[in-house]
């Protein structure tokens, strides 16, 4: 490794084997790195924050024990924007991550460590979460796979919370195939997550689906759904390497049809409402008293939780916590946080008439091509604008792919293909028939 | 905020760059007192230049979320069903690990700061 991207935040193995895990399972012989706001037992969890330095979980994350269980190895702890909240991996209290491709670049984010541990070969599969792109943007930026799970298919247990009703844990891969099999791996319901589903009792959901299976490359008579408000105002080198790629389907038999998603223009809005909100009430919990660091104070209760987050949490976080609280508090509720709900419903609706006709949705991941280091920091709102393509899947709880479409003055591009709720294996296959084409 | 046409100038006249809000809304302007308001609600101190630039931020955010504003009334016929287990006495932590982050501990209970 000659350039070191800082893309763990804790480097230790556990094994597999040592775990109960199976040594021919499928994913024995994977490395696979985790994001650090996963648990891990017995080995610090970050969340990319000095309020959390030193936490080191008493428990595991059901994925964690899923991977093990599969056979898998984890290599380590990824960095991350601070609790999840960053587009750039630059928020964390650990440094910045360089993106591989151009290490004068931001890999994306939040996962940004984990998409650059295995576009630096670092690991064989990583694991992120997805709160409004987190997955799928720094695969986009990284030139790998990310896949946003239908929300309910895979266990939140263990994920330290940002946004509930819109993360979900999903696996970065080198190839669609490689993801898919995590996905395997990982999915399914848990009886620790009450908003875990189990896919035999959701109708049009395969109880044996095999993502990996899916991952055929078979695109013939596909209709692929374009959504000219994903387009519009994306860079002009984005949209047309994502355009090629989509000609590339057509060759292999698919069509498109042009679609209008009226409702996506005020997705961002809702999405980073709603996020704050619900930030505001899950972080409150960091008080210094249960977990994490605490301020020396001689104040009260009150002062003393004042001064422990002013010292724990860095800007973003800081930020978000407060626009939460403001959107929530009195004489604010009803015009933003009830209004972004109102949105969230209009999105929803939006994407179930799409799937009437289409079967999947592609867009460009990220409107822009990878970001400088420094360059989006000083203007929190610029950064939450490059949310635009990727917040729709959570606020409207899809499954959501990003592949590499290909490179725009040598940076990566990423397609996002999103589909049906628990459709992850339309998606799939449609990513696995642009890879084939590159 | 955005029935108030009331701006203090730094945040209100600083247009949100390319935020497609509309250029005509009323300025969501936010001043020092308020951010001070909202951070001593969360249970988050700001130093003095914080409150300063998180003043400015937030006039252009909530600027750009007044959009919002343009969202129709929707219906939302959501299928939510409540997720039930039998109360039953399983495996947890035990009283040690649950402590086992903590600051400071005392016969098994968590440590916290003096009430008043």
């Amino acid at each position: 490794m000659a350039v070191d991207h800082n893309a763990f935040i804790t480097e230790e193995t556990i094994e597999g084997d040592a775990e109960g895990g199976d040594a021919d399972g499928p994913l024995a012989g994977t490395a696979v790195a985790v994001k650090d706001n996963i648990s891990t037992e017995g080995i610090r969890t970050t969340c990319g924050s000095e309020m959390l330095a030193d936490y080191v979980p008493p428990y595991s994350a059901t994925v964690v024990d899923r991977l093990l269980d599969a056979g898998a190895t984890i290599v380590g702890k990824t960095n991350m924007d601070e609790f999840g909240m960053g587009t750039t991996t630059e928020t964390s209290a650990f440094g910045p991550t360089k993106n591989p491709v151009d290490p004068e670049r931001v890999p994306g984010g939040s996962s940004g460590g984990s998409a650059a541990a295995v576009a630096a070969g670092e690991a064989d599969v990583a694991l992120g979460s997805d709160t409004g792109g987190s997955v799928r943007c720094p695969a986009a930026f990284c030139g790998v796979v990310g896949i946003k799970p239908t929300y309910g298919l895979v266990s939140r247990y263990g994920l330290i919370a940002y946004a509930n009703s819109l993360e979900q844990i999903g696996p970065i891969a080198g190839t669609v195939e490689e993801a898919a099999a995590a996905l395997d791996a990982i999915a399914g319901p848990d009886p620790r997550d009450g908003t875990t589903r189990d896919p035999s009792e959701v109708e049009g959901a395969d109880p044996d689906a095999s993502y990996a299976a899916a991952a055929d490359g078979d695109v013939d008579g596909l209709t692929i759904g374009i959504p000219t408000e994903l387009f519009e105002g994306a860079d002009e080198r984005v949209v047309e390497t994502v355009e090629a790629a989509i000609a590339d389907l057509e060759d292999q038999g698919a069509e498109t049809a042009e679609i209008s998603l009226p409702s996506v223009e005020h997705a961002v809005q809702a999405y980073y409402v709603i996020a704050m909100a619900e930030a505001s009430s899950n972080l409150a919990r960091f008080d210094g008293v249960r977990y994490g660091n605490r301020a020396e104070s001689d104040g009260n209760w009150n002062e003393s939780f004042a001064e422990t987050r002013e010292e724990g949490f860095g800007a973003e976080v800081k930020r978000r916590i407060l626009l939460g609280t403001y959107a929530l508090s009195a004489g604010y509720h009803d015009e933003y946080y009830e209004k972004a709900q109102d949105a969230r419903a209009w999105v929803r609706r939006d994407f179930e008439e799409a799937f009437a006709d289409v079967d999947v949705i592609a867009s460009p991941t990220m409107p822009v091509l990878p970001f400088e280091l420094g360059e989006s920091l000083d203007d929190p709102l610029r950064m939450y604008l490059a949310d635009a393509n990727t917040t729709p899947a959570n606020l409207a709880n899809l499954p959501a792919i990003s592949v590499p479409a290909g490179e725009a003055d040598g940076l990566p591009v990423g397609l996002q293909l999103v589909g049906p709720k628990f459709d992850e294996e339309t998606v799939i296959r449609a990513a696995s028939a642009v890879e084939d084409a590159s | 905020m955005s029935d108030t046409s009331e701006s203090t100038g730094d945040a209100g006249a600083d247009e949100g760059g390319d935020a497609d809000a509309p250029a005509d809304s009323d300025a969501a302007a936010v001043d020092a007192e308020e951010v001070r308001h909202v951070a001593d609600l969360a249970r988050v101190r700001l130093a003095d230049d914080e409150v300063e630039t998180f003043a400015a931020q937030f006039g252009d955010i909530l600027e750009y979320f007044e959009a919002l504003d343009e969202v129709p009334e929707t219906d939302r016929e959501e299928e939510l069903v409540n997720v039930m287990r039998p109360d039953e006495v399983e495996e947890g932590l035990s009283q040690e690990e649950a402590l086992s982050n903590a600051e400071e501990t005392e016969d098994g209970y968590f440590v916290g700061p003096k009430v008043s």
